[in-house]
């Protein structure tokens, strides 16, 4: 099929495109931008390993095609260190409370947080379970990650006071 | 495919070449053409010109996994998320109408939405996950028409009226007129839905929602809705009892409605509202439950959503 032109920005960095339709965005972000952060798991938007912030916005890039991304800014898991090329106050928080095991879930769990902790600086626990429970981890359990987040989100509320 | 980097955009100075990847190694859904519509018009040319080739895409929630599967094969995708005519939220004294593109996250958080129909604010939380309600839509899921789905049978008990319109004709249907079988509505090929309209939900209405799921975010297993409207007596004079994932489509149960209209609800009348929906009902096994698993929960569900409405209710009138 005809490729179409597509216009991103992933990370900061601006893309000029040929892709071809069925290419999904999940595909178009490991592949072809080198973003293998972005985890594939059941590729029918259940498990949440693919979940990237586009515009901001937490969504399954296994269920966004690439061509339906054209103007829009992607954020990926590659995103979230900081310029030294340390871990940000999330993924620090992670590291703490052994909220990853094997780390396949770890990078879409995170992106939904961020959008999470974009969105509202200090968020109670049933909001941080709420972005969470949108994702599958074999290996933890969840609870760790709760407790990663709840800490992050009472250091945050501290400042704010 | 061929790419290439552009320092243009946002002027990021880091340039990076991209080589790319051998495409045929990712894909997943079988190759389509892709057409991102602006206008109506052209989506029903493009609907009448290729007919059962085509499939619409709203937000892909339901679409692209049955693509990735290959379930389903469309030779064209029209894209109708650049459509404005589709899009909006507007609230009149009387109706509250909703383009078929407001995503399941505008009726979780819209103060208008809460407002003019409180249930859709209600039972949106239960849609998937957060991650699947910034793109799924309210047209997507009536047109999907799943069984178990909550915004099918959410517009049965509002009694709302789905907007449909072709190249050539639109078209008014009360949604339960809309909703034919399993993942099957009235809506022919070259359609779309372009909304819906509810009228708004008034001072002397109440409304229960009870799901049994899984887990939080899955499909229903089992679901029942209530609106009632009662009179300054705190009578009944209107009611719509409905159920959900118990059927090939969201069922009104009639005769749990007769009970309740022009009574008082008492104890007595919520277990005959009971009994009337597990005579109603006649379930069929799936993966999730049993057949009288479902008729069992499903009479409690309703119930419950009947108290519950009628104690809105309670704490409106008088
Ligand atoms: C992990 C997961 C969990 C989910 N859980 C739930 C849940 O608990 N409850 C629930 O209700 N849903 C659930 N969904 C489905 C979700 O609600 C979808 O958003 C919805 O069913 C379809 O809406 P969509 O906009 O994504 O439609 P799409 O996937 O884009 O389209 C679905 C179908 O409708 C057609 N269509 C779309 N828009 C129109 C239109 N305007 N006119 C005519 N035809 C149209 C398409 O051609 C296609 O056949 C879940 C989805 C996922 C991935
Ligand atoms: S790979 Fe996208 S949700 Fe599982
Ligand atoms: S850490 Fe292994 S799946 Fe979550």
């Amino acid at each position: 099929m005809e490729p179409v032109p597509v216009k991103i920005v992933c990370n900061g960095t601006a893309y000029q495109l040929q892709v071809e339709p069925r290419t999904l965005l999940a595909d178009l972000l490991r592949s072809d931008l080198g973003s293998k952060g972005t985890h594939i798991g059941c590729e029918h938007g259940v498990c949440g390993a693919c979940t990237v912030l586009v515009d901001g916005e937490p969504m399954r890039s296994c269920l966004m095609l690439a061509v339906q991304a054209d103007g829009r800014t992607i954020q990926t898991v590659e995103s979230l260190e900081l310029p030294d090329g340390s871990l940000n106050e999330l993924q620090e928080s992670f590291h703490e409370h052994h909220g990853l095991q094997c780390g396949y879930c770890t990078s879409g769990i995170l992106m939904s947080l961020t959008a999470l902790f974009n969105e509202d600086k200090a968020p109670s626990e049933s909001r941080i379970r709420d972005y969470i429970q949108g994702h599958i981890c074999r290996c933890t359990g969840y609870q760790q990650m709760i407790e990663a987040c709840v800490e992050l989100s009472g250091l945050r509320s501290k400042e704010l006071s | 495919m061929f790419t290439e980097c552009s320092e243009q955009l946002f002027g990021s100075s880091e340039h990076s070449h991209i080589s790319c990847g051998v495409l045929g190694e990712s894909v997943k859904p079988a190759a389509f053409e892709y057409r991102n519509s602006r206008d109506e018009d052209e989506v029903f040319d493009l609907l009448t010109k290729y007919g059962s080739e085509a499939k619409v895409l709203a937000g892909g929630q339901s679409l692209i996994p049955l693509m990735n599967f290959r379930l389903v094969k469309p030779s064209l995708v029209v894209d109708i998320n650049g459509v404005s005519s589709l899009r909006g939220v507007k609230v009149s004294s009387s109706t509250l109408r909703l383009g078929a593109l407001t995503r399941h996250v505008e009726l979780e958080t819209r103060p208008d939405v809460a407002q003019a129909a409180p249930l859709l604010s209600a039972v949106a939380p239960y849609i998937g996950h957060p991650q699947i309600r910034t793109r799924g839509t309210l047209g997507g899921s009536l047109s999907h028409a799943d069984p178990s789905a909550e915004l099918p049978a959410a517009m049965v008990a509002l009694d709302a009226t789905i907007l449909v319109k072709g190249a050539s004709e639109e078209r008014r249907v009360q949604a339960e007129e809309f909703f034919k079988f399993h993942l099957t509505a009235d809506l022919a090929v070259d359609e779309l839905v372009v909304g819906v309209e509810i009228p708004v939900f008034g001072p002397n209405q109440g409304f229960g929602f009870r799901e049994v799921s899984a887990r939080f975010g899955d499909f229903a297993t089992v679901g029942a809705l209530a609106v009632l409207s009662v009179g300054p007596d705190g009578t009944v004079e209107r009611s719509r009892v409905v159920c959900m994932a118990v059927g090939p489509k969201p069922i009104r149960i009639g005769s749990a409605e007769s009970v309740l209209n022009g009574k008082q609800i008492s104890p007595a009348i919520l277990g005959e509202v009971a009994e009337a929906v597990a005579e109603a009902l006649d379930p069929i096994a799936d993966l999730k439950a049993s057949a009288s698993y479902k008729r069992r929960t499903a009479a409690t569900l309703a119930r419950r959503a009947v108290e519950e409405a009628w104690e809105m209710t309670a704490g409106r009138v008088s």
